[in-house]
């Protein structure tokens, strides 16, 4: 199972772009200008996204440097525990849609201070492998295409991430617990 | 988008304030914005080969092809789109790579089907500002992150020497499928509560 899942990681980019250009020269497209065409708005799409990306990064590493998050911790410790679940896994929980990088430190720490084997570190695996930071990808893909209102968007990731977590919880406790 | 982003900041300043770490929160601006620009700078490279490539994969009738067959079962999540668009392809594209944990290629094509949603929406007289229904349907798709095995997870528990580290790939299954899922669902119980006018065309301001 192991090889099969590596081999088959390995092996998918190189044949996508093999398929691809057995493709053009079949249809005897010019391959060449083609993807230097696509490339350059590769650069515009990127330079887009900058505005975006930076209202967006700006706010949530404010909001984390404010102490909001640890304090929001620190109220809900109590009823957490209550319900049987690891306080040190709040903060990942608060920190999952806005910022990737934070989540995959606050994971590590868990991992260290917990170990690696703990219950603690299962759910707060499921929880970072099972999602996406759902900010970032709304700056990044609406930032591209120049959409300023959101609508329900930002709510549908939220809902989402909500459910997930909710949904970890429960399957963390019947499958580790 | 307007009040979540100002309410953001502004907590973040006057919680900042209280717990006296007003200095931390200046930093962390400065920090971002310059993080944010360094970010998107970063992705021309691989944008501008996987666009490169798409642009290839188009021109051979690949992208077309794709689309043909991924579309019956991608038009029962996207119902308010035209039979042939071929935002089924690069929306399939997307999915296949997100799923297969190729976020590098996952993110050129996420655009480029946001692209397409958005000639699909123009096309039908919408607002160019706003998201459609189907762009909030695919945004929502994406930031569940359905994801087959969470590389970067397993490879921390690697590195810290779990006993076990693969055993949390069937609940994560489990829980970014029940979260992909909602996701739709959610993005479609919604969409009637959030109807926008198509007429306003100067959009809110950032």
């Amino acid at each position: 199972m192991k090889e099969i899942l590596s081999l088959i990681s390995v092996w998918i980019l190189p044949a996508i772009i093999l398929i691809i250009l057995i493709c053009a020269i079949i249809k005897k497209v010019p391959a060449y200008e083609a993807f230097t065409e696509g490339a350059k708005e590769g650069f515009w799409i990127s330079v887009k996204i900058i505005p975006y990306l930076v209202a967006i990064m700006t706010a949530v590493a404010m909001l984390r440097a404010s102490g909001v998050i640890d304090w929001l911790s620190e109220i809900l410790r109590t009823p957490l525990e209550f319900l049987k679940i690891p306080a040190d896994v709040l903060p990942l929980m608060l920190t999952r849609s806005l910022s990737g990088g934070a989540t995959l430190g606050i994971f590590s720490d868990i991992v260290n201070s917990n170990g690696p084997d703990s219950y603690a570190a299962k759910l707060a695996a499921v929880i970072t492998g099972s999602s996406e930071t759902t900010f970032y990808v709304l700056s990044v893909y609406f930032g591209a295409i120049g959409i300023k209102k959101f609508r329900h968007a930002v709510l549908v990731g939220i809902l989402a991430d909500i459910t997930g977590i909710i949904a970890a919880i429960f399957i963390c406790r019947w499958m580790f617990g | 988008m307007n009040y979540i982003w100002c309410s953001l900041i502004i907590i973040s300043i006057i919680f900042g304030a209280i717990n006296g770490k007003l200095q931390d929160v200046v930093n962390a601006m400065l920090l971002s914005a310059q993080n944010a620009v360094t970010i998107a700078i970063s992705m021309i490279g691989i944008m501008a080969f996987w666009l490169g490539m798409v642009k290839i994969a188009q021109k051979s009738g690949l992208v077309e092809w794709f689309a043909k067959i991924t579309a019956p079962i991608l038009r029962l999540i996207f119902n308010e789109l035209p039979k042939n668009s071929p935002a089924f392809s690069n929306i399939a594209l997307n999915f296949s790579a997100n799923a297969l944990g190729l976020i590098n290629a996952a993110t050129p094509f996420g655009i480029k089907a946001m692209q397409d949603l958005k000639e699909e929406a123009i096309k039908n007289g919408e607002n160019k500002d706003a998201a459609s229904n189907s762009m909030c349907i695919f945004l929502g798709m994406n930031t569940a992150g359905f994801q087959l095995i969470p590389a970067s997870v397993i490879a921390i528990l690697l590195s810290a020497k779990a006993k076990n580290p693969t055993d949390i790939i069937l609940p994560a299954l489990i829980v970014t499928s029940i979260a992909f899922i909602s996701a739709i669902i959610i993005a479609k119980i919604l969409a009637p509560f959030f109807y926008d006018k198509p007429k306003t065309n100067n959009g809110d301001k950032p």
